[in-house]
């Protein structure tokens, strides 16, 4: 689907993954506009709450970035999300939805080229699935 | 005389449960029948549909509608009584969030009738016969209602006015919500009638949770003696406590059974959001492999956490196809 334009919604925190898109930015690295930055102050925030509000209200696909393990500015948020969203993956894919609409990363403040990388990678990989239909039911299953 | 409330009962996808509850009313089932008048009650009495149909807009001042709607009769019903009903209240979870018929909208239509007409081994059915819509039978056409692709709650189908919880809704949310009606002391519209805060904040067992909970396997209830005065989280038993509403009196927890959820989330939250929030703080692992092995242990983590509510997940409600 070449004219498909996904949107696509990225969480990212405020220490490290905000800072590495902003130097992205810096550097003139380009990477698609389909992905929407929403800055959070920690990955460990992002309630998977607001990642399903996401999907219902118009998103193809969400990622979630945060600080690599272990660099996490408020010592272990990161985990928290990692916990977090290994069980909600499981649960979206026994909800009809993609593995590849959902995607928890790890990008430092230095990595843009990382940044740029990841945020082409999720917009390739949503475009290859298509619009995201939520029907209140599952068509077929996913694996 | 002046003439008493008129009320009616309706029974959509459900299981009868919630009619059990009026049952369980007992002795105080005759103050209810002695103050108002139930014309329509198809579990327990006989009335047509065609007597609704000839009454006029709104003369029916409550209507407690049960069960969730996945055919064209229960939402030509459940259209008819809002129109001819000054109030309609959800009545028990499959009215107010699809209940235990909703856990089928992880499945197709397709893989429902086929499990339920062809595969289960209680069935022979080598022809694969399934119901039809249209069909004839020596000659006769016969008609059935439709069944549709996916649960809805009844909220989908028509404005309700208020919502009971509960699998089945208690005695006592029962008789509350009856007497305000009557009194005319009910809540703001559109309010789920019983306390909006989470069952954890009630529960007698609160106290004896750690100060900081880590679980480092999750077990389920048939594979240990659970200890009947310990916090069931804290003893790695998955309790939907945290991520459900208030309201209950706990029994399941007083039978020393974790809460599966069946009070559904406090207002504005998603209840398995919650609870994979909720969770997800206290497992005791560091590295993917690691957390994954202390996740097997919630081998269906859709069915557990959206047990009595899957219609109305962020991910199960809106955007889907309307009714009909």
């Amino acid at each position: 689907m070449d004219d498909f334009n996904p949107t696509i919604i990225a969480f990212v925190c405020n220490w490290c993954s905000y800072a590495g898109a902003d130097k992205a930015g810096g550097q003139k690295l380009q990477y698609p506009s389909n992905v929407k930055l929403l800055r959070v102050m920690c990955s460990g925030r992002v309630d998977p709450q607001f990642v399903m509000r996401a999907f219902r209200d118009g998103a193809d696909g969400v990622m979630v970035l945060g600080c690599h393990p272990g660099d996490c500015h408020y010592r272990n948020g990161n985990m928290k999300a990692l916990r977090r969203f290994r069980l909600f993956e499981r649960m979206l894919s026994q909800m009809g939805i993609e593995k590849g609409r959902f995607k928890l990363d790890w990008v430092s403040a230095g990595e843009a080229k990382r940044f740029q990388e990841t945020a082409t990678e999720m917009t390739d990989a949503v475009k290859k699935l298509g619009p995201l239909h939520l029907r209140g039911m599952v068509e077929r299953e996913v694996a | 005389m002046a003439q008493k409330p008129k009320v009616a009962f309706y029974w959509c996808a459900s299981c009868g449960g919630c009619e059990e509850t009026i049952v369980d009313l007992e002795e105080k089932v005759l103050d209810v029948a002695a103050a108002v008048d139930i014309i329509f009650w198809p579990c327990a009495m006989d009335f047509k549909y065609s007597d609704i149909e000839a009454m006029a807009d709104g003369s029916i001042a409550v209507s407690f509608v049960n069960g969730a709607v996945r055919t064209s009769e229960q939402e030509h019903i459940a259209r008819l009584l809002r129109k001819k009903s000054g109030l309609v209240v959800a009545f028990g979870d499959c009215a107010w969030m699809g209940g235990i018929p909703a856990l089928t909208n992880l499945k197709s239509k397709k893989e429902v009738f086929n499990r339920s007409y062809c595969e289960s081994p209680t069935v022979v059915n080598p022809e694969k016969i399934v119901p039809l819509e249209n069909s004839v039978y020596q000659g006769v056409p016969m008609l059935l209602p439709k069944f549709y692709e996916t649960v809805y709650k009844l909220d989908d189908c028509i404005d309700v006015d208020y919502y009971l919880p509960g699998c089945p809704p208690t005695v006592k949310l029962v008789l509350n919500a009856v007497t305000a009606i009557l009194a005319g002391t009910l809540p703001r519209r559109k309010s789920v009638l019983a306390p909006d805060k989470a069952l954890c904040s009630s529960c007698d067992r609160n106290e004896t949770k750690p100060d900081s909970m880590v679980i480092k396997e999750f077990k389920r209830v048939h594979q240990v003696v659970a200890d009947p005065k310990t916090c069931f989280l804290a003893q790695g038993i998955v309790c939907m406590g945290p991520a459900t509403r208030d309201g209950c009196d706990y029994p399941c927890v007083k039978g020393n059974m974790p809460c599966t959820g069946c009070f559904g989330p406090v207002d504005g939250a998603d209840q398995g959001a919650r609870m994979i929030a909720a969770l997800g703080g206290i497992i005791d692992a560091e590295e993917e492999k690691g957390i994954d092995r202390v996740l097997s242990g919630i081998p269906d983590p859709a069915g557990t956490f959206y047990r009595y509510g899957l219609a109305a997940s962020l991910l199960g409600s809106k955007r889907k196809e309307k009714a009909q």
